[in-house]
């Protein structure tokens, strides 16, 4: 039911039932806001957004205040105004000065908020904030004097990803954001998956950083610099620095990535298609077996570090196949190495991503071979924009190169891994191909791209029926168990960490809405359709590896080196 | 002097014995719960707490982030001479803030902290009932009104005693 | 016991004519012990008397008696009012008035019960006499209820208490007690109970003054398959006693007004909410419900009416801001005590997402006495927009503290001047602050406001929670000020961003106006004058858009008391002078040469080393470093440190 309401002495149409919000956005009102998050219930900690409603004492937060027929709203009057100014001054009062240094300059909202409420003077001077920096996480570093309590990460962690190793720690001026019993992260149960990172308007949460590493590295003329990049990223760097993307924008990166001074730019592609072509090859052992349980496709370092200590039953089950990032690290660190003809400590390989778990899975124990790490280096996409921009390359001008042998190729499969339920629609694609001898029609996979956080088929290879599941998001698994509860059985299930899989990654930019994740996920459909080769057997990088590198070194013919393993894990639940 | 040290004693008395009162998974049974363990151990252990949460199916974060919210729950040890002062209006209207910076002087600890030697802890509450014969404090359960500054090391000095004679 | 139990239930409770027969009747009397062969003595056992020592005062007694007077009853009765007069110990001598005395100490029992027992009592002793039909009076003792602390005061709620054992269930319905609850259960409707309670005009005591009974209509109309009471007996306002005093007093009025108003939301399910640390309290409450229960009075389908209904204690664990409604039911429901955003109110979803009612301790006291006389005899007390009566805590620097019933339009000068019998030694009036550390000041101009939503409104007070604090020449506003800042402050629960950042910033800077600077630049007076208008404008903030009651209310004193005493805080301000002689920060300190001997020992305790001096010569002091600490003039052995 529309009515009229009256803002600001005009009228405006809004809807019974919705927010004083909602109906002044969509009448191109903007309000400030601080604590919201799309499609979260309101909590109304911030204050920022109280607009002044006639015959009302008070200002009211236009973020859960219904409208009704009778209101008169005043969004920007001098009382809302000088409210909105207070508050953020208030914040700004105990926050550390030190804006230039941080990791969120620039990008930051309560930066922005107070120039946009053109906060030019320190009037309110309050006792700093005690720092505490917990930089113990190898992924995830906190700095709670930058903590404005705003409570998106708690909320984050605990509605969506489940994990619910953030709390708000005592209470009023002591309230901090913490793990279980206020110890440094490394001793919590966080997943490192870094969707509290996501959505902090300040820089109180930030990935820890590996450029400087690197950049030392970059700096060693007697050490062969290998970096190796994700189609997430080639995406993820196109945003970040302001260009528009295309298909041939990989070849521009590989450009950027050797004016650096990258000796050899890989592509994950290559390892992904392994992965994939491994997994099928696991599933396929496991159809033949017959056996009960399905397989946990292992791809998502988050997930595995879930399983691990939240449903270690699940371990047996978990597919030990390395993600993509360290299959490519590890033919990097014996492949390439023995190609080049030199030792693999000569080499030091770095991975770009989006995802900030890949951080910590390059430090496990069972991602390295002889004493040496698979991945010396990760970074997160915004790391190496910000590593681009450090080099001061000029990006509009610049040509297009191919990205180097062995691992320049990909299939259109490899690419879909950066969705959810991609990987597992790969590995059946190649599983029935592997049988059959074609590919199966691409709609019977409709219902495994989309439709909530749990979607599952079930297809037809020759005689045998193989069961899919996909979680999107770690929400899914209750609907999992239940559905597994209820007896339903498996072949094969995908569980990605963040909603949407890798194209919502922690690593990429800051403040991207549902809508441009979705239009992330619709490049990739894209590619997946439009691009030759959809199989990684049928891509020409995989059958030179398969058919003749891995044979042509003795040391890695068994393809041990693509396989992990995974141990229940001891944290503060 | 024998019920001076009850809380002690029960000490040992094991945690699961309370976890079996309550029913699994009740998440409103959560601070009961947390206040019977407090009651008997004197504060809340990290075992304690681990215990709980997987009991009820909460995660320890929550459950510690929910007790540090509250006032009453603590997690060291309280001293073998637990001191309340009463800091309500009557009583600082009578001088209890300097009751509190007298005993914070003696025993060179914050409220909600314990001593090293394990013996004095203190905490400031807001209002015992007393409000005529201000200012109060409860020396473990026994009262002691009117209050001035200048008898606290002497009723310190006497308490140490106690413990140190025991 | 057994007997009494099954005469009581069948021939009271369950009785259905509203005259009791006249045989019933004088059994109820010697329970009520108006008739009795044997002397009695009643000692009051709230918390104030166990803190005056009331305790020791019984065992004495008891010691007394076993040895003396070993036909002699002693009981324990719940507090009468007066804290000031605890422990007080009432007498009653067979065929005579009850004859009451004050501050009875353990050393005081022995010649006290001597002088009873002989004759010969001893006037110093002697509050007065309660007058009982049919009883002998005593000559020459003055009655009780002729004192000018009980003359102004209209004790309804309060009525019983002091007067029996409230852990005897039997002596409360010996009273009178659970009949209108029995009755209500049988004979009304739910829609009834809540109109009786709408019509009798009963607001909710907490604050709001919101009609209790259309709360009540709100809940029962919201269609559910559970709803919820919760009584919220979490008053940990500094100086609110209210209602720890009603809960050991008369818990068993509180547990029937609980069981009607249940009833008339039709919930099965009521919540005790009471404050940590009060364990007096919590177990009174919780022998009264066993004792209640064993009467059949909760349970399942209490006494065949088809109503089912069980309670329940929650120990508030220790936070103030769950006082607050949704914070309170987070609490309940496992979670941090943080407010919530309202609307939804929990009538409509409250308790585990059902329909709640949360009603505060002195509105439930009021219920079953309206469904006892009706709604009309309800309106004829108070004025006409707030019927009834409303109870006070009266602390602070009166002569006589203590709990207080007045009636609704009593004028607070009548509770100053003659409940609380003006200011304790002579001093000078300074405030009355009214309703906790959200509350406002009273000043001398406005003593004459009465006691009445709509008055107190018009002149911006709050009812408040009933604190009545009372404050005289030598108190400091601004430390006052500052102390319900720093309260608020250590309470404010952390989650909107104008109560966490602005309770903290009012608090700084109230302490750089009382305290002398640390450093140079902070501590200029424009500093500090700057410093108060940014507190008016961050406490116009906080009123505007704190998300609940507390941050919203947490300027009060502040701006009350700028409004008020202005002049104090430009003494602190620019003369740095404090007129009380309470903000020890801005004294001056000097050493007098003549008495120091040198001994170093203020010197060596200098936290800013502001003292020199060579040893066993006079010291002095550098007055530009010295920061008032006192620690010097506390220290020195020999009066040295003069104070200025």
């Amino acid at each position: 039911m529309l009515f009229t309401i009256q803002v600001n002495n005009k009228k405006i149409k809004a809807e019974k039932g919705e927010t004083i919000l909602s109906a002044l956005n969509r009448n191109g009102i903007i309000i400030p806001t601080l604590c919201r998050m799309k499609e979260f219930t309101p909590t109304g900690a911030c204050r920022m957004c109280v607009v002044e409603v006639e015959g009302r004492d008070r200002l009211v937060t236009a973020c859960s205040q219904p409208v009704e027929e009778w209101m008169k709203i005043k969004t920007h009057s001098p009382r809302v105004i000088t409210a909105r100014k207070t508050i953020v001054e208030l914040l700004l009062s105990n926050h550390p000065d030190d804006c230039l240094y941080c990791d969120r300059n620039l990008n930051c909202e309560l930066q922005r908020l107070s120039e946009e409420l053109n906060i030019r003077e320190r009037r309110i001077r309050g006792r700093k904030i005690k720092p505490r920096l917990d930089q113990s996480s190898p992924a995830i570093i906190r700095e709670l004097s930058k903590c404005i309590l705003c409570g998106r990460c708690v909320r984050v962690c605990e509605e969506v990803i489940t994990a619910t190793s953030l709390d708000f720690i005592n209470k009023g001026r002591e309230t901090h954001v913490g793990a279980a019993m206020d110890r440094d992260f490394n001793f919590s149960s966080c997943i490192h998956c870094g969707q509290c990172v996501l959505v902090c308007p300040t820089g109180a949460l930030h990935e820890k950083h590996n450029i400087t590493e690197v950049q030392e590295y970059l700096n060693k003329p007697e050490i062969i610099k290998v970096i190796q990049y994700s189609s997430m990223v080639v995406y993820g760097i196109a945003e970040e620095l302001g260009m528009r993307y295309t298909r041939e924008f990989d070849k521009i990166l590989n450009s950027i990535l050797r004016k650096i001074g990258f000796d050899k730019v890989y592509k994950t592609g290559l390892g992904t298609d392994v992965c994939i072509s491994e997994i099928a090859g696991q599933l396929s052992d496991r159809i033949e077996n017959k056996s009960d349980n399905p397989l946990y496709i292992s791809a998502c370092p988050a997930w595995v570090k879930y399983t691990e200590q939240f449903i270690p039953s699940l371990i047996p089950q978990l597919s030990t196949v390395k993600s993509p990032q360290q299959i490519t690290g590890v033919l990097i660190k014996t492949l390439v190495a023995d190609q080049m003809g030199v030792r693999p400590e000569e080499i030091f390989s770095v991975s770009a991503t989006p995802c900030m778990a890949m951080k910590f899975e390059a430090r496990r124990d069972g991602m390295m071979r002889k004493g040496i790490s698979d991945v010396d280096s990760v970074l997160t996409v915004r790391e190496l924009a910000r590593l681009i921009r450090l080099y001061g390359i000029d990006t509009s001008n610049i040509e297009h190169e191919p990205a180097d042998e062995p691992m320049s190729g990909r299939s259109s499969a490899a690419i879909m891994a950066e969705v959810s339920g991609g990987i597992a629609e790969g590995v059946i694609r190649t599983y029935h191909y592997q049988k059959m001898k074609k590919e199966p029609d691409k709609q019977i996979f409709k219902k495994l791209r989309s439709g909530g956080v749990f979607r599952e088929i079930s297809l037809m290879v020759g005689e045998t029926e193989v069961r899919v599941g996909v979680v999107d998001g770690l929400t899914g698994l209750e609907k999992l168990k239940a559905s597994l509860a209820a007896g339903k059985k498996y072949d094969i299930i995908e569980v990605m960490t963040c909603p949407g899989g890798c194209v919502h990654g922690a690593g990429i930019t800051f403040n991207t809405s549902k809508d441009e994740i979705r239009n992330r996920a619709k490049l990739v459909y894209q590619s997946d359709e439009t691009e030759a080769v959809n199989l990684p057997c049928k891509s020409p990088s995989l059958i030179n590896l398969y058919e003749k590198l891995l044979k042509s070194n003795g040391e890695i013919a068994d393809k041990k080196i693509f396989f992990t393993h995974f141990e229940k894990r001891n944290v503060l639940l | 002097m024998s019920e001076f040290f009850t809380l002690y004693n029960r000490m040992s008395t094991d945690l699961d014995i309370i976890l079996k009162k309550y029913k699994q998974g009740k998440r409103e049974d959560l601070i009961p719960l947390l206040q019977e363990i407090q009651d008997h151990l004197g504060y809340l252990s990290e075992e304690a707490i681990v215990k709980t949460g997987s009991f009820l199916g909460l995660s320890t974060t929550k459950i510690f982030g929910l007790a540090t919210f509250y006032d009453r729950f603590r997690f060291i040890p309280s001293g073998k001479i637990q001191i309340r002062i009463c800091h309500g209006t009557s009583c600082f209207l009578n001088g209890s803030q300097a009751i509190i910076n007298k005993i914070r002087e003696e025993t060179g600890v914050m409220p909600g902290q314990t001593t090293r030697d394990g013996n004095f802890s203190y905490e400031i509450v807001s209002c015992m009932g007393g409000c005529c014969n201000g200012p109060v404090i409860n020396v473990n359960g026994e009262y002691y009104t009117h209050i001035k500054a200048e008898q606290l090391p002497e009723l310190i000095k006497r308490f140490k005693y106690i413990i140190e004679n025991d | 016991m057994e007997d009494l139990k099954t005469f009581l239930i069948d021939k009271v409770l369950t009785y259905e004519s509203d005259t009791l027969t006249p045989e019933t009747e004088k059994v109820l009397q010697q329970v009520r012990r108006e008739k009795t062969d044997k002397p009695v003595i009643f000692v009051s056992s709230g918390t104030s008397s166990v803190i005056a020592g009331s305790e020791k005062t019984f065992t004495a007694i008891e010691t007394y008696i076993k040895e003396n007077e070993s036909s002699t009853e002693l009981v324990h009765v719940g507090c009468a009012g007066p804290s000031t007069f605890e422990p007080l110990v009432c007498i009653q001598i067979p065929g005579k008035n009850k004859l009451y005395f004050r501050n009875i100490t353990e050393e005081k029992v022995e010649p006290l019960l001597n002088g009873v027992f002989h004759n010969d009592i001893n006037e110093e002793d002697l509050a007065g006499q309660t007058g009982t039909k049919g009883f002998e009076l005593w000559s020459g003792i003055p009655f009780m209820d002729e004192m000018p602390f009980f003359a102004n005061q209209k004790r309804i709620i309060l009525g019983n208490c002091g007067c029996y054992n409230p852990e005897s269930i039997e002596e409360y319905i010996a009273r009178g007690g659970y009949r209108s609850y029995i009755k209500t259960i049988r004979h009304y409707t739910f829609e009834e109970v809540c109109d009786i309670i709408e019509r009798s005009g009963l607001r909710g005591r907490s604050g709001g003054g919101y009609l209790t009974g259309l709360k009540w209509k709100h809940a029962l109309n919201t269609s559910s398959n559970a709803r919820y009471l919760i009584c919220n007996a979490k008053e940990s306002d500094p100086g609110a006693f209210t209602d720890r005093t009603i809960l050991e007093s008369d818990p068993h009025r509180l547990i029937e007004g609980i069981a009607i108003a249940s009833y008339a939301i039709g919930a099965s399910n009521a919540i005790i909410f009471v404050r940590s640390g009060s364990d007096h309290a919590r177990n009174r409450l919780q022998k009264a419900i066993d004792r209640a229960r064993d009467f059949g009075l909760f349970g399942h389908n209490i006494f065949s009416s088809g109503y089912n209904l069980d309670i329940i204690i929650r120990i508030e664990p220790g936070a103030f801001v769950c006082g607050e409604e949704t914070a309170l039911i987070n609490t309940l429901e496992g979670k941090r005590g943080m407010p919530q955003l309202k609307p939804p109110y929990p009538t409509t979803a409250g308790l585990f997402g059902k329909p709640t009612v949360i009603n505060n301790v002195e509105t439930l006291m009021n219920v079953p006495l309206i469904m006892h006389n009706g709604p009309e005899w309800f309106r004829t007390l108070g004025t006409e927009k707030s019927p009834g009566t409303k109870v006070f805590a009266v602390a602070g620097k009166g002569r006589i503290s203590g709990v207080v019933e007045v009636e609704m339009g009593t004028t607070i000068r009548t509770i100053l001047e003659d409940i609380a019998d003006g200011i304790k030694e002579g001093k000078e009036f300074k405030a009355i602050q009214l309703g906790g550390a959200s509350g406002s000041f009273i000043t001398s101009e406005n003593l004459d406001i009465a006691i009445d939503y709509e008055d107190l409104r018009e002149k911006g007070i709050g009812m408040g929670a009933g604190g009545f604090v009372i404050i005289d020449e030598n108190t400091c506003m601004v430390d006052l000020v500052r102390y319900y800042m720093e309260f608020i402050r250590n309470e404010s629960c952390g989650k909107c961003i104008p109560c966490r950042e602005g309770t903290g910033r009012m608090l700084e800077i109230l302490e750089s106006v009382i305290r002398k600077p640390l450093n140079e630049e902070s501590g200029t007076t424009l500093e500090r004058f700057k410093g108060v208008m940014q507190l008016e404008t961050i406490a116009s903030v906080m009123k505007d858009t704190s998300l609940c009651g507390l941050g919203q209310t947490a300027p009060n004193p502040f701006i009350s008391a700028l409004k008020n005493f202005r002049d104090e805080f430009e003494e602190h301000i620019f003369d740095r002078k404090c007129r009380a002689n309470i903000c020890r920060g801005l004294r001056t300190f000097s050493i007098d040469v003549d008495k120091c001997t040198g001994c170093t020992a203020c010197a060596a305790k200098c936290p800013v080393n502001a003292i020199y001096g060579t040893r066993l010569q006079p010291f002095f002091i550098v007055e530009e470093k010295c920061i008032g600490c006192g620690i010097c003039f506390d220290i020195c052995k020999f009066s040295a440190i003069n104070v200025k």
